[in-house]
């Protein structure tokens, strides 16, 4: 084992000839180096783990996630599915951690109820098992043990990864998945898909690629009988599909179990959903009638949740007689939509046929179609829509609650009720669940949040229109019920204490899981982050050359830093690999079509296999960058770069069998190989210091800089 | 006319084509093709004359302007009266237009504001008609195509007849728009490509040659019209390689034939198109060059070249000096000038003082005072001292001109870009604080070296914070009214947004120069406008709240465009797809799809086939087929990875690739045994979609009185579905 240690490569490089001249002995010894380096891999990520004892870049971020999971907080996070926040939690929740640590500072130091170890376990054994993965991988894509033994030392040896694991982060995780998938499919087990981040989709939408063509070909094979082919078929679709989706949704299960308390993350759900968590809103809304009836208080939510959640509101002050721009107003009373609870808040549905603003006994429930008015609590005031220009969107009605100056100007009161998710054109309109549109009868406007925010006048609330030209369904146009309760009062002043009093009555509701996952799954594809500049953040071009690298952690005091930077030398063989492997299999392409063919038929196969699992893990995993727009940061790019490194013993094997006929040729290839591994080996050490961060000097620093664009931090001296 | 004359040549491709097959036996003769299409050419008068005559229709109804006539026929008068403009598309259609317009008589003067200005006495009917013309070849391409491509004379009536009747084709090619002229030069080259490759077993003779350059010439004028035109230079890219691995497989060619097969294609398809665009453009810039409202999206020195910009021809101190005037232009795109004004940031926004902004137009307010960060500007300005040029890596102030204060920056976050500090107008008479200083810096010079107006780019740094001015590119909200928000960012990165360049330069003590030296190259304002029209196009983004139109709606006819009229007592104009035979396509490529997957499976699973069957069925599923409903996916899937805002008439490239498949497939089975069933169906095709049609028709030639969700209109019923708005 100890022979194995990265600092003596050549000894180890020798021993590899020697497999390659004595095809019995490997056999032997296979299983001790796959053994020998599956502990070096994990002495190189668990290593000194819980050095830094502080926040480290992204953990940050992750942290929370962890901090909400041991609370049993509900949260959304856009970046992916929750298995990989799930393990990180688990190791957490192994650790004892209690959940208490504020995550707001990147080089904050943990307090001593952070289990930091436990805490980054699971990512470095991931990253550790991502070794003898690779060996693996390549040993079923039937290359010489040799080759597997050279791709599993520069997974090793590379610095990005070994950084990239040793810190509670998802990208270990995510790659270690990529590779294991590949590994079962190449065994042709089944196939254990797990998602971490949505990254992972791309490299199963290449094995159900590849797959395809696996079948593809078995279809050309007359000797199999339709029966066997049928099976074959069904066969491979539950292992690619229905295991997955069953494996994804079982997370979400999980996930969705274990936060059932409300956080941070409630706005962006719907009210249902929200009244599904404990605490937040299910506080307020339990026990509230289910059907609203005429007479009915209500709050009014819009669906569409931005750019906030809001209800509809109005309040004493009128539209100005005029705009800044000269346009007029109709001067009547504000309707807005406000972001905050408050008794404004609060309509009254009323029957437009009967004075009474309280729900008669039995209640009469309102339906799909019914016409009714919405009358202000507190101001008495009727919700109202006329052919005035809205104040900030001209093209759609102004909005009102309706004053009467005797001009002529009629009121014009009634809106129908039309609940969108209806299942029968009979159905109630019921709290929370129901989602409605109300369109004005006079005009057939909608009643519409049109996102934009009123000036000083309006307090900055939320401005709501009448759209005339409804296009279609739109979140925007569409509200829900949140609170209610039957109105009791007939008097102003007696309900407006009751307006004022907390919502209290029984019935309670649940959400089935299938309606929550859809929600959840829905909004974490949809969620958008607004700020997309970091200043670490680089462009997906930047990877391929290393252009930029990313800052972890800083000591306070010493020079001591962590960097997200790979290993120089294995980045551009890597690079050089992927040509190589793109320029031969053109050439052999074009001949082969001109019937020349340069080399035997099976090592054509075994070269057209390992591209298309290498080259197309590359492409998947980095092509679709160029498509994104959110920010993007270098790890992004390791899980391409694994594939890519992977590619780079098959070139080397491919050139050394074929391309170097004669003895003299295949020894000097040799050694150049192992000058080659040396620099690998050189470059490791020499940026391991900023990998595991040990101190160094200033001078060692400015040394370390070989790119000019790389942010390597120097302290200024004497200052 | 010009579709007879190529047709002409058509007819004598597959006559001529099977003669020389059948002695090489390559393709075994169906019963299919050994019948000849006989009375094609009587059917390519028919379709022509019907085409014809459906465009033309009412052609001068609406006499208003309509939809996007606002921007085509605003560009095409740019043209007319050689003013520069800016547009997201290349010039050739808006150019053809203009000629259209030119040769027909209009003068430019009629100013297209906003949809429903009445034409009055301008002549407008030069321009629809040229339009009507490009649109109305659409069906005569079509019918050549799918004539050639399934040799069956009626899959490519019905082809025709499904596009003669089809109301959204009808309405897109009756106003001044882009989409006759790109549709025209896409179904061109299809068409050629098609040709060509039935030529295949005659290269390099005169047709070969003719139909591969009509290819390159198409390619040309699509991509010369909208960038969408790429979609269809894939497709013959794609047919192109095909080919060539089909001939480099062909081991009785010696290498030296491919070669020339080779540099044929690379001559017609690459160099010849290439040289087309690139002139296309040169014309542009030739006739466009006075100044006018496009300037300002473009850099200093492609302004000078405007007449009647005022930099052009014009001279000014080359090197930059303390007490100088001058102006600040942004080094994005469309960036704007450094501007400030008499209004404060309001309350709860960064620190109540004086807005600083970018404005993309001249203005007094963008002129700016450079002083030394410890001298007066009194100083300055006294004639007799010695006149201090700024150096690389100075410190200096900048005061604005109209109201004397200072640009400054502090650590209050910034109205819009919350993460950037808030740049702010300081101090009274010039008179500011620390926060005032600005380290001056061209972009790749070192220190002490003088500072050129126009071409030096310049980053200005803040020295207390270290931050950089620069423009975000987002709008401010009224109050900034709407002018581009102008921020100091904490991030150190070389991007245009944070670099600038001097554009005017005042100092009375300074000698001026000429500017001529900044004259761009050809290729730098080929590439310049690229990058702007670019930019342009990934900045038409939808807005938060709008309600867009979205692909999956297109195939099944969703939604409709309004052209013209919202009210009962508009004269309405409807672009929309005649539902019948939207419904037949897309029905027809749910079949055809699962055709194509059970002949391929069926093929590959070796089914003993006659020999005949097998030949046909590969050729007309797989490759024909293959060809028309390639054409539909690249017309149509990129949409779906798109992040501009989409309009339906988008869609229309891939319709008529899915009318040609459509055409095609139902024409499948013909020949074999149930000619009579078959007939009727097809019979049936053209009664289902003329009898729509009829229906239909008002939508494109126009309708005035009750919209249809009244009883007594006479398109009641018609509204089929919710979303249409007639």
């Amino acid at each position: 084992v100890g022979s194995k240690k990265q600092g003596r490569p050549g000894q180890t490089f020798d021993r590899m000839l020697g497999f390659l001249k004595k095809p019995v002995v490997v056999t032997a010894e296979i299983n001790l180096s796959l053994v020998a380096l599956t502990v070096v891999g994990l002495m190189s990520r668990l290593w000194g783990l819980s050095y830094p004892r502080a926040v480290v870049f992204d953990e940050v971020y992750y942290g929370q996630f962890v901090s909400l999971y041991m609370k049993r907080i509900f949260f959304v996070d856009d970046s992916g599915p929750p298995l990989g926040h799930m393990l990180l939690a688990l190791g957490g929740y192994l650790g004892g951690f209690d959940g208490n640590f504020l995550w707001n500072r990147i080089g904050a130091e943990y307090s001593t109820n952070v289990p930091v170890c436990s805490l980054r376990f699971l990512p470095a054994l991931a990253g550790a098992l991502c070794i003898p993965l690779a060996y693996q991988i390549l040993v079923e894509l039937r290359f010489s043990h040799c080759a597997a033994l050279g791709a599993a030392l520069l997974i090793l040896l590379e610095n990005s990864l070994i950084t990239q694991s040793r810190f509670m982060l998802l990208e270990s995780i995510l790659i270690f998945f990529i590779l294991l998938a590949v590994l079962s499919y190449l065994k042709f087990y089944n196939l254990q898909r797990h998602r971490v981040k949505y990254m992972g989709l791309f490299t199963y939408m290449l094995l159900l690629v590849i797959a395809g063509l696996h079948f593809w070909h078995m279809l050309g094979d007359q000797n199999l009988s339709n029966v066997s082919l049928v099976c074959h078929f069904l066969a491979r679709g539950l292992t690619l599909l229905i295991i997955p989706v069953a494996t994804y949704l079982s997370f979400f299960y999980v996930h969705l179990t274990l936060l059932y308390r409300s956080g941070p993350h409630d706005q962006i759900m719907t009210s249902a959903f929200q009244a599904s968590l404990e605490g937040g809103l299910a506080r307020i809304t339990q026990g509230q009638p289910l059907e609203v009836a005429y007479g009915s208080q209500i709050t009014l939510r819009n669906v569409l949740g931005k750019p906030m959640q809001c209800w509809l509101h109005s309040h004493t002050n009128t539209y100005p007689i005029r705009y800044e721009n000269g346009r007029g107003s109709s001067h009547q009373q504000q309707v807005t939509c406000y972001p905050f609870k408050d008794v404004n808040n609060w309509w009254i549905v009323k029957d437009p046929g009967m004075q009474q603003l309280v729900v008669s006994n039995p209640p009469r429930p309102v339906r799909h179609g019914h016409i009714v008015q919405l009358v202000h609590g507190i101001t008495t005031r009727y919700l109202n829509t006329h052919d005035v220009a809205a104040p900030l969107s001209p093209h759609s009605q102004e909005v009102s609650c309706y004053i009467d100056y005797n001009i002529s100007m009629p009121a014009q009161n009634l809106w129908r009720v039309e609940i969108v998710n209806r299942e029968s054109d009979t159905d109630v309109w019921k709290t929370i669940l129901s989602e409605v549109r109300f369109v004005h009868v006079n005009t057939s406007a909608v009643l519409k949040l049109s996102g934009a925010s009123l000036p000083e006048w309006g307090y900055r609330q939320l401005e709501v229109v009448g759209e005339k030209l409804s296009k279609g369904y739109h979140q925007s146009m569409v509200w829900n019920v949140e609170e209610h309760r039957y109105g009791k009062s007939q008097e102003q002043k007696e309900r407006e204490v009751e307006l004022h009093s907390p919502t209290r009555m029984d019935i309670s509701k649940n959400l089935s899981f299938m309606a929550k996952f859809t929600e959840l799954q829905w909004k974490i594809l949809t969620l958008k982050n607004e700020d997309t500049e970091h200043k670490y953040s680089s462009s997906a071009l930047d990877w391929i050359t290393m252009d930029t690298n990313i800052a972890y952690w800083l000591h306070p005091t010493s020079g001591a830093q962590i960097h997200l930077l790979g290993n120089v030398c294995t980045w551009a063989s890597a690079n050089v690999a992927a040509v190589v492997y793109t320029c031969l299999s053109l050439w052999y392409l074009i001949r082969r079509r001109r019937k020349i063919y340069d080399i035997p038929e099976d090592a054509w196969q075994l070269w057209v296999s390992a591209g298309q699992i290498c080259v197309g893990g590359w492409v998947v995993n980095y092509l679709p960058f160029f498509l994104m727009e959110k920010t993007l940061f270098l790890y992004h790019y390791l899980p391409a770069l694994t594939f890519q490194i992977l590619l780079i013993p098959i070139v080397l094997q491919h050139l050394s069998d074929h391309l170097c006929r004669s003895l003299l040729s295949k020894s000097m290839f040799s050694a150049l190989t192992v000058a080659w591994f040396s620099s690998v080996c050189f470059a490791y050490r020499t940026f391991s210091p900023v990998t595991y961060g040990e101190p160094l000097s200033v001078a060692e620093l400015k040394d370390l800089r070989w790119k000019d664009s790389w942010n390597i931090l120097i302290r200024k001296q004497g200052h | 006319s010009m579709p007879a004359a190529g047709g002409g040549r058509a007819g004598s491709g597959p006559l001529r084509q099977r003669g020389a097959r059948r002695p090489q036996g390559a393709p075994p003769v169906s019963a299919l093709a050994s019948r000849a299409p006989a009375g094609w050419r009587a059917a390519l008068g028919l379709v022509t004359l019907l085409s014809f005559a459906s465009r033309f229709h009412r052609l001068p109804e609406p006499p208003h302007v309509c939809w996007d006539e606002t921007h085509f026929g605003k560009m095409g008068s740019y043209y007319i009266n050689r003013t520069f403009f800016f547009d997201v598309h290349p010039p050739l259609g808006k150019m053809l237009i203009g000629l259209a317009g030119y040769l027909s008589g209009y003068d430019g003067t009629f100013p297209f504001q906003k949809p429903g200005d009445r034409y009055e006495q301008h002549n407008y009917m030069g321009m629809r008609g040229f339009c009507a013309f490009l649109g109305s070849c659409l069906v005569p391409f079509a019918y050549l195509t799918v004539l050639e491509l399934s040799k069956s004379l009626p899959a490519a009536l019905l082809t025709a007849f499904i596009l003669i009747f089809d109301t959204g084709c009808i309405t897109l090619s009756q106003y001044i728009l882009l989409d006759p002229i790109l549709m025209f030069f896409l179904m061109g080259a299809v068409l050629s490509m098609v040709k060509c490759n039935s030529c295949a077993d005659r290269p390099f003779s005169a047709s070969w040659w003719l139909w591969l350059s009509l290819t390159g010439v198409n390619l040309a004028g699509a991509m010369g019209v909208k960038f969408v035109g790429l979609f269809v230079v894939l497709l013959v890219g794609l047919n192109t390689i095909y080919n060539l691995w089909d001939l480099l497989g062909n081991l009785s060619l010696s290498l030296v034939m491919f070669g020339k097969h080779f540099l044929a294609r690379v001559l017609c398809l690459i160099l010849l198109p290439l040289t087309l665009y690139v002139a296309m453009f040169a014309v542009h810039f030739a006739v466009l060059n006075k100044s006018g409202p496009g300037d300002g999206f473009f850099s200093s020195a492609f302004q000078s070249q405007l007449i009647g910009n005022n930099l052009h021809n014009v001279s000014i101190p080359e090197h930059l000096a303390y007490g100088s005037v001058v102006t600040m232009k942004n080094l994005r795109m469309a960036g704007g000038y450094l501007h400030s004004h008499w209004h404060l940031y309001p309350e709860g926004v960064g620190a109540r003082q004086q807005q600083v902004t970018a404005y993309l137009h001249k203005d007094l307010n963008n002129l700016w005072i450079i002083k030394k960060h410890d001298s007066d500007t009194a100083d300055l300005l006294d004639s007799s001292s010695p006149v201090e040029f700024v150096r690389h890596g100075d410190i200096i102030r900048l005061e604005h001109k109209e109201t004397s204060r200072n640009l400054h920056s502090h650590q209050h976050e910034a109205p819009l870009t919350r993460k950037h500090f808030q740049v702010t107008g300081y101090g009274i008479n010039g008179t500011g604080d620390s926060n005032d200083f600005w380290r001056i810096e061209v972009v790749g010079r070192r220190a002490g070296k003088l500072i050129k107006v126009l071409r030096s780019k310049i980053r200005l740094t803040h020295v207390a914070t270290g931050c950089i001015l620069g423009s975000s590119g987002k709008t401010l909200p009224k109050w900034g009214w709407e002018q581009v928000e102008v921020t100091c960012t904490p991030y150190v990165k070389e991007t245009p947004n944070s670099l600038w360049n001097f554009e005017d330069h005042i100092n009375p003590k300074l000698p001026n120069i000429s500017l001529d030296v900044l004259k761009p190259s050809f290729v730098e304002i080929l590439l310049e406008s690229h990058m702007v029209m670019i930019r342009g196009n990934s900045g038409l983004k939808p807005k938060d709240n709008e309600v867009t139109s979205k692909p999956w709606h297109w195939p099944i006819n969703y939604q409709g465009l309004r052209f013209s009229g919202v009210n009962e007592t508009d004269y309405r104009v409807y672009l929309l797809g005649n539902p019948v035979v939207w419904w037949l396509n897309l029905f027809t490529i749910g079949l055809y799809l699962l055709i194509a997957i059970s002949t391929a499976v069926v093929l590959k699973r070796g089914v003993q086939l006659t020999s005949e069957h097998k030949g046909e069925l590969s050729r007309v599923v797989l490759r024909g087929g293959g060809q028309v409903a390639l054409g539909w996916l690249l017309h149509y899937l990129p949409f779906f990875m798109m992040g501009r805002v989409l309009y339906f008439h988008h869609y229309f490239p891939a319709m008529l690739f899915s009318s040609m498949l459509t055409g095609k497939y139902w024409m499948l089975g013909e020949g074999e045994a149930e000619t009579r069933t078959e007939n009727c169906a097809v019979l049936d095709g053209h009664f289902n979609s003329s009898h729509s049609f009829y229906l239909f028709h008002p939508l494109s030639y126009g309708m005035i009185g009750p919209m249809a969700s009244d009883p007594s209109s006479p398109m009641a019923g018609l509204r089929w579905m919710d979303s249409w708005e007639f």
